[in-house]
């Protein structure tokens, strides 16, 4: 086996040969660090990498643990102990992580070995992964296009084979929209089925930590490992882990599956619509029934999400003032000048943005009008999905209405980007699960772009949305596409 | 709702204490305004009767034992602060 060949394998594959003593954990952190050297100085997915410490780790793995031996890439904004995290901003410059997230821990507990700290929109903010102050990551499958984001480096290092398996965020569709755009599977778990206790918090009431990888089965693996209660988190639900590997290959056959007539609207590109609609045939012969659902109070989402989620933001990022870690603006003459220099230095513009139409919509006079409306209009959001999922198991759609865009095609008009995130924010408000799979390619510039197929559950029910996607993924080969980059690495 | 062409971007960007150039408190107010028109849609729904959504999932009064426990040392609490001295976090006056 040649390192590609060793760098492209699955999570469970990659445990077989563990097992099997075939391979050492060891060389298998090697293998992966000579394949980073290789492609990431054109993917640009990783903001650091401590391979001295995962070396180390390596040593010490026991294989026959869940996850032993298998090295796991973490979204820089996710603590793990003695390591940066810089939420992709100049402001949390020189801050190591004095703990380890509560996911973290859990992966280390299942064997697992983090390695690498993946790029984002600055603290999440983004659809592209072109907000970080820090980096630019690129496609895969087209380097002159964006990554999709905010968990953009972990979607591009799945697909480039730069990474096993790897966290992410989603407050609005941060880990299934890479994973479309990147050709990979991303599943935002149910709202507190995993502890947020050390992921630097964006808009507490809808962020949430899940796996990006290379199959659906692998998704299911990490959720077995960093799924359940916390105590550290308030918000972390208290309900049974289910096995979410157990019913994989289970047949769809009895399985109602939800099409939104809501959802089918005019700014979904051609080649997506046209892959959905094949994908939705596809699961109809797997013995699936397909049934037309209303959920009425889409149109108002992503307006609902904006005033949400910058009021959270701007409450949450009161902390970076430059006084506990992280950068401080010079010689301040007092200390309002300490947090308006550090703050106008340190954050990146949609940042700001976020932060000031935020602090705006919770501000006396206007509470009532934004923030409080929006709450109640999130609750018809809220029943909309409780409704619909009392007559279907899952619903189905895109979850981008577009491809992969070019780098600096959108940057300009945040209007226009929010919008995009049409089809992943309802779930984050309704608090409910979804996954991304692969389901095409559009064929743009030469290039072959990747399109996902998302599945929405209900509350807690992850096995089902896992089991839908898995029966997809298996019965289509979009899965084993590999994006064209080619460096010359020698023969393992 | 409140009118979407009352946004005075310098007075709140100085409420949410970050300092701006005038540049970008021009482009802010343009893009800021292009999304509270947007928004401004919510308008239309009739929201009579319903209770505001604070949280997805109905969970409430998660307690735990007030109970001491072992957490970060002093040490540990300073060691990402810009400036420290004597165990404590140095800032500029801010008592006359």
């Amino acid at each position: 086996m040649t390192e590609n060949e060793l760098a492209a394998l699955s999570i469970a594959d990659l445990q077989s040969l563990l097992r099997r003593r075939e391979i050492s954990p060891r060389e298998v952190i090697n293998t992966l660090r000579a394949r980073i050297e290789a492609v990431d100085p054109d993917i640009g997915a990783y903001l650091s990498l401590d391979s001295d410490a995962a070396v180390k780790e390596a040593e010490q793995a026991n294989v026959d643990l869940p996850l032993g031996g298998i090295p796991i890439a973490i979204k820089d904004i996710i603590n793990v102990m003695g390591q940066q995290c810089t939420c992709a901003s100049k402001i949390l410059n020189g801050y190591r992580a004095p703990y380890d997230a509560t996911v973290i821990q859990k992966l280390r507990a299942a064997g697992a070995i983090p390695f690498g700290k993946t790029n984002l929109d600055e603290f999440a903010m983004g659809s592209s992964t072109e907000n970080s102050a820090l980096k630019s990551t690129r496609n895969p499958w087209d380097l002159a296009r964006v990554p999709g984001g905010s968990s953009g480096g972990s979607a591009a290092a799945i697909a480039a084979d730069e990474a096993f398996g790897a966290l992410g965020s989603d407050t609005g569709g941060s880990i299934r929209q890479p994973a479309a755009l990147c050709g990979v599977v991303g599943l935002k778990p149910t709202y507190g089925r995993v502890s947020r206790f050390g992921l630097v918090a964006f808009a507490s009431s809808l962020d949430q930590i899940g796996p990006v990888t290379k199959t659906v089965r692998d998704a299911g693996l990490i959720m077995n490992a960093i799924a359940g209660h916390d105590p550290q988190d308030s918000t972390a639900l208290n309900a049974p882990v289910p096995d979410y590997v157990a019913n994989l290959g289970n047949a769809l056959r009895g399985i109602r599956l939800g099409v939104a007539k809501e959802y089918m609207i005019e700014g979904i590109d051609p080649q997506v619509r046209a892959a959905i609609d094949a994908a939705v045939k596809q699961l109809n012969s797997l013995g699936a029934e397909i049934v037309e659902v209303s959920l009425p109070s889409t149109e108002y989402a992503v307006a609902v999400y904006y005033i949400i989620a910058t009021a959270e933001a701007s409450a949450n990022l009161a902390r970076f003032d430059g006084v506990r870690y992280g950068y401080r603006a010079e010689n301040p003459k007092d200390v309002l000048d300490l947090y308006g220099r550090t703050r106008e230095q340190g954050f990146g513009p949609e940042v700001k943005r976020r932060i000031i139409l935020g602090t705006y919509v919770l501000s006396s006079g206007y509470y009532d009008a934004y923030y409080l409306r929006a709450q109640k209009v999130r609750e018809l959001i809220r029943r909309d999905f409780a409704g619909v999922f009392e007559k279907i198991d899952a619903l189905i759609s895109p979850t981008s209405p577009v491809a992969a865009f070019k780098v600096g095609e959108r940057v300009a008009d945040p209007l226009q980007m929010y919008l995009a995130d049409i089809f992943t924010i309802a779930a984050n408000l309704a608090g409910i699960c979804g996954i991304s799979v692969p389901c095409g390619f559009a064929a743009m510039d030469g290039h072959r772009l990747p399109i996902g197929l998302q599945v929405l559950g209900k509350p807690l029910d992850e096995a089902r949305v896992l089991q839908i996607a898995h029966a997809y993924e298996q019965s289509t080969d979009w899965h084993k596409a590999r994006p064209p980059i080619a460096p010359n690495l020698p023969k393992a | 709702m409140a009118g979407t062409w009352d946004l005075d971007v310098a007075y709140v960007a100085k409420l949410a204490r970050i300092n701006l150039t005038k540049d970008e408190a021009k482009i802010f107010r343009k893009q800021l305004n292009d999304v509270l028109q947007y928004v401004e849609k919510l308008r239309e729904v009739d929201v009579t009767g319903l209770d505001a959504a604070a949280h997805a999932l109905p969970v409430f009064n998660v307690f735990r034992e007030d109970a001491p426990r072992d957490w970060f040392t002093a040490e540990q609490a300073l060691s990402n602060a810009p400036r420290q001295a004597n165990g404590l976090f140095v800032v500029p006056k801010v008592v006359e």
